[in-house]
This record gives structure tokens, sequence and C-alpha cells, in this order.
């Protein structure tokens, strides 16, 4: 962790949960960005963790903007820092709801657009800032407060979604990893047009476990194959170093779903299905990286 | 330089001399000849703008406000179900207080599909924090949107401002106009509270109940301002270019026992019912109004008005009619009409004025007397 650097750029007393895993992974997107960056957040648990006026947490600049309308707003953003010669990091920070479901036309007008921006989703799967109500990226089976009987439709794919625009760069992380995570930030500021990067943000009480238990929670959907880390650079996929071992001997999904309150009363069946999305999608990526595919 | 334009190509060549950084936009009927227009000149490289073919008008504002907010000008266009779409935007504009300029081309709201001139569209977001003006010519429109740069974007204002212009009535109509040698008429854009990562700042964050009055009163306080931002505006604009407007255009009022009040492309129309009532012995006179917001100052001087609307608040009444009630505290005979596109001509006009009705209600064509 040596390379990390010291300076802060989210500071303590924020009005995060205990045991927020987005605010962790925040912590060290803004440390890869560094000082010269402008963060847009469309409504989300970040829209309130950052500070109410006057006061803020936050060591950089953050523009709040309407729910449907952050990619735009980095559209625009971007081009007028393109007009002015400036390099600032223009970075998106939205949650799944931002992302996935009413914030997707702009998400998708901004890639097509080929926008010089990082568009960062923190997925928590439900809408946790209003208290965990379903998202298109709610997984099967969860309870939410507007899935009381568990969700019967399957987790929407934005990484497929995303992929299909071809940006030059897109990756998974968790917040159980934050070296990769930075890693990640780093190569995609790297890199002219535009980036995404898709975190899993385990939320202790969205998801219903103790908030001491974050890390073991991303850490435990990572070894089950539920949550897999790679990158796609200029459309070549690699998977990242913790998913490697994982896809090659899963650890039981049962050890994440057991360890949630939100799954449970998973019936056999839904919980067979979770089992075989998780197989499904091992096995999609083997085909692609060690093409070609059996 | 003499030329003849449609409305929506003499607000283009204003923007282009305006000299905006980024212009967002969609295109839809009847405006698209703007953005159109904008994006040849950027594509012929006689605009040096960033120009954004956005996937929406939600998008279309949201990226003005991104790049508005690092302290650079940006323009828009839009009409109709475009300007609806962008309603959310236009309130976050003005709460951030930022200085976009957008051309409006009036247009109905469906259904039924229309695509004709209706006031409508812009009335319907009269409480977003935004200055509007309406205008009547060519000549006219393309003055108003270099005017209202320069107003959106003076310190004591800092707000965004929509120059609406009737569908097809104006933005497809061909007359000459003048265009100026534009000079430092528009200063360079200063703002104030433009990001700068050296400086971080919250921008819009969760504000709580003790705080949130605040920004409401700050900008009805800049809308205040805005009156003498716009008469200083309009007077630098007649000295160095030799036209003037102001907040109403009057018409033969002078002597008049009985006005017509109306807006746009009707208020140009109505001076030609003036004529014609003249003729007849009746001493009519007209109002256009330009301003809507903030609103123009008037005083009827006791006069009996005509208002007509190209709108209406259902269960209500017609918008201008009770403006200028609540306004004047006269009570004017209200016409509804010219709704989507229908012809009201200068004569349906003189005839709304010999059959006034004070403090009635005419819907032209429904309980019509002609």
């Amino acid at each position: 962790m040596a390379e990390i650097p010291k300076e802060e750029y989210i500071f303590k007393c924020t009005s995060a949960c205990a045991g927020c895993s987005s605010t962790l992974c925040l912590r060290y997107v803004l440390k890869a960005a560094g000082p010269d960056t402008v963060l847009i957040v469309p409504a989300c648990c970040t829209s309130v963790i950052q500070g109410i006026y006057p006061r803020t947490a936050m060591n950089i600049p953050v523009y709040n903007i309407a729910f449907a309308a952050a990619a735009a707003c980095a559209s625009g953003m971007s081009s007028a820092y393109r007009a002015a010669g400036k390099k600032t990091n223009v970075i998106v920070y939205a949650g799944d709801g931002g992302t996935v479901d009413i914030g997707l036309q702009a998400l998708s007008g901004a890639f097509e657009r080929e926008t010089d921006f990082l568009y960062i989703c923190y997925d928590n799967e439900a809408y946790g800032n209003t208290g965990m109500q379903r998202s298109g990226s709610t997984p099967l089976g969860a309870l939410t407060t507007t899935t009381p009987g568990g969700k019967i439709h399957k987790k929407k794919d934005i990484d497929g979604i995303v992929a299909a625009h071809s940006p030059p760069y897109m990756a998974t992380a968790c917040s159980a990893y934050p070296l990769d995570l930075y890693k990640k930030v780093q190569k995609a500021l790297s890199i002219r047009g535009p980036t995404f990067i898709h975190i899993l943000a385990p939320c202790p009480p969205g998801w219903r476990f103790p908030a001491d238990k974050t890390i073991e929670m991303g850490k435990l959907a990572v070894k089950s194959g539920m949550w897999i880390l790679w990158e796609r650079e200029h459309g070549r996929l690699t998977v990242s170093g913790p998913s490697r071992a994982a896809m090659k001997n899963p650890a039981p999904l049962e050890s994440y779903l057991k360890a949630q309150g939100r799954f449970r009363g998973l019936d056999a069946a839904t919980a067979d299905a979770l089992q075989q999305q998780v197989q499904e999608n091992i096995r999609r990526i083997r085909c692609e990286v060690e093409e070609p595919c059996a | 330089m003499r030329m003849m334009a449609t409305g929506n190509k003499a607000v283009a060549e204003a923007v282009r001399q305006a000299k905006p950084a980024v212009v967002a936009a969609y295109p839809i009927t009847p405006q698209t000849e703007i953005v159109e227009t904008i994006a040849s000149f950027v594509s012929e490289g006689s605009m040096e703008s960033q120009y954004i073919p956005v996937e929406s008008e939600h998008s279309a504002m949201a990226a003005c406000i991104g790049a508005s907010v690092t302290g650079v000008r940006t323009f828009t266009a839009t009409s109709s179900h475009g300007l609806l779409y962008m309603h959310e935007m236009l309130h976050w504009a003005a709460g951030a207080r930022l200085p976009v300029v957008m051309a409006n081309v009036n247009r109905a709201l469906g259904p039924g599909w229309n695509i004709w001139a209706e006031h409508t569209d812009a009335f319907s977001q009269r409480d977003t924090g935004w200055l509007q003006v309406y205008v009547s010519t060519v000549q006219e429109a393309y003055d108003a949107t270099l005017m209202a740069f320069r107003i959106a974007e003076h310190g004591d204002v800092l707000l965004p401002v929509m120059v609406n212009l009737d569908g097809f009535s104006l933005s497809h109509i061909n007359q000459p106009f003048e265009k100026v040698e534009l000079g430092d008429f528009i200063p360079d854009m200063r703002l104030p509270h433009a990001i700068d990562t050296a400086n971080p700042r919250g921008y819009g964050p969760l504000t709580g109940p003790e705080e949130f009055y605040r920004f409401r009163w700050d900008i009805e306080r800049s809308m205040r301002n805005a009156r003498a931002v716009i008469e200083e505006t309009e007077r630098e604009f007649a000295e160095r270019f030799g036209r003037s407007y102001g907040w109403t255009e009057e018409y033969r009022v002078e002597d008049a026992d009985v006005v017509i009040v109306a807006m746009g492309t009707l208020g140009k129309e109505a001076e030609v019912a003036v004529d014609r009532l003249r003729e007849e012995g009746v001493k009519a006179g007209s109002i256009r109004i330009r301003w809507f917001r903030p609103f123009a100052p008037l005083d009827l001087g006791g006069r009996d008005a005509v208002v007509i609307d190209r709108d209406y608040s259902f269960g209500f009444g017609g918008v201008l009619a009770r403006s200028i009630r609540s306004t004047t505290g006269t009570a004017p005979y209200s016409v509804i009409a010219g709704l989507g596109g229908q012809e009201v001509t200068y004569e349906d006009m003189a005839g709304f004025v010999r059959e006034r009705r004070p403090g009635e209600e005419l819907w032209f064509g429904v309980n019509s007397h002609v």
C-alpha cells in the first residue's frame, strides 16, 4: 500500500453510515485522481455524505446535479475544459440507480459522444440513500423495501451495456480491494475518452449485515464469484488478480448469501438461479479470455 | 450590414457573434434551423465553439450547466416538448446562478401533436427563475439574443435568459435585418463562483430549512436587479446601434380609449388592427409586452384593455390577462386566441375591440362573436 498517497480529499466525520464502503471507495478514487479534479454527483448517498451546506467534507470541488443528468453535465464540463486547454479530471461518482436506471440515457449519450471523463458507478444494489428501494441493479431474490418478497427480476447487466459503446477502458472493482481500485482509477484517468469503473460497494444497513463486516462482505462477493474483478482495455478483457483464483475454485455462494439479511428467506429455486448466474458469468468471462471458446 | 434571414437564422447569427465556448443542443421543430445553422458555422470554422450534439433536451441543459459552471459562455435552443423535457434542469441552471442563454421557439404542446405557435411552453416555465423576453420581428430576435448574453452575464444578475420567438410565424419568416458590429458590447464573462480546483467548494449540496430560503431570495433579488440591467443594456444598445425596444412596445396609445395587449407576433399584428379601428373613429392603441420575467411594468391609465392570450391556465384563465389584472387592477376583456397556431387576423382583433366586454372572457372560435 506504500504507493498510495497520504493526502486526504475526503475528511473524517462525513454523514456516511457506519461501515460505508462507497465512502471508502471515494477516498481511494480521489487519492488516485489528485487535487485537479471535479466530482459530479447526482442524487445518491454521496450527495449526503459530502456534507450539508455550508459545510463540506470534500477537499475538491463537488458539483451536485439532478438525478438523470450527471453524464450530460460531465460532457459540458469536459468540453469547457477542453476549450480552455485545461486537463482537469472530470469524474462522475454515481450510485447504481443514477447509472443503470434514471441516468442511463445520459450515460449512453456521453459514451457515444466520446466525452473525455471517468464515470464511476458505486453499486450498493439498491436506492441506499432513501432507505433501500429496488433498483435495476438489485440482484434476483434480494429483499428491499419495494421488493418485500424478494426481487423477481435479475440484476441489469450495465457492464454489457457500457461495453456495447466500446469505451477505450472499463473495469470492475470492489471496496474490499482498494489497491486494485486505486490502480484502475489511475489507469482510467491516463486514457482520453470515456472510461467506466463499476464498483461493488456492500452496504451494511441495506444488505443487513454488521457494520464491521464490510470488507469481509466484499471479499465474499469476489471469492464466491458473485462479483468478478476485470479490466477491458480497447475491448481486450483481463481478469484481475483476486478473481483469477476465485474463478478457478469459487467459494460456495451460500457463504455470501447467508451472511446478509437481504437474502433471508431465499427459496431453493432462486438460490439455484443465482448459482447458475454465477457459473454463467464465470463461463462467459473465461470463454472470452481463453478464446477460442469451448 | 443588411441581410435577409428567418428568425431562426438571425438568432444563430447573433449567437455566432456572441462567441459562446460551448453550445449543447438537440433539434426540435420549429427550432431545428437554429442548431443546424450553428452546427454548420462550427463545421465550416466560422465559429469556434464546442458543439455538443446531445441525446436529449434534458442533457442539453445539463451540458450547458456543466460548461457554464466552469465560467464559460453557453447557449442552447429548444421548443415546446423539448423545453418541457428540460424543465427540471431549468431550475438547476437558475438555482446555480448560471447565465445560460437559450432561444425558445414557442410551440404548442401535445396531445394532439401540434407544431405551431403557442406560448404555453414558455409560460409553464415562468417560475423557474429564468428571465423571459418575447420578440416580434427577425430584427428583434437578433437584437434580443445579443442583449440576452449581456443581461444574463451581468454581475448583478447571473441568471439564465430565454429569448422567445413564435414558431413559424417568426422562426420561418424571412425579413430584412441589420447586423451590427458587436465590438465590446458583450464583455468577457466573469463568473464569481466558477469552479476552481485550487479553491474547492461544494456546489448545490444538501441544504436545510435554516439556509434554503436564502438561495431563493438570492434569485428574487437578482430578478429585481435585472430591471435596471435590462434598461441599461437596452439604452446602450440604442446608443451604439440605434434600435430600442423597452419593456413594452406601444403603438398609438397616447390618446387611446382602448388598448390591445398581446405578445410576440400577435402583438405586432395588433398594430394593423389599431390602424383599422382608427379609420372607423375608434381611439385604439396597442401594447406589446416584451418582458414576461421580470414582468414588464405597465400603466394602462384607466383605459379599457383587450388582452389576447396565446395560452391558457386551465381552471383559472388567460395567463397574460390575469397578470395584467393583478398588476394594474384593470379588469380586461380576456381573449383566448391563436392556440396551436390558430389564425388570428387584424380584422379579428378589431372585432374583439369593437365588441369588448370588460371583465369577461372570450374563447375565439368557441363562444366567438365572429
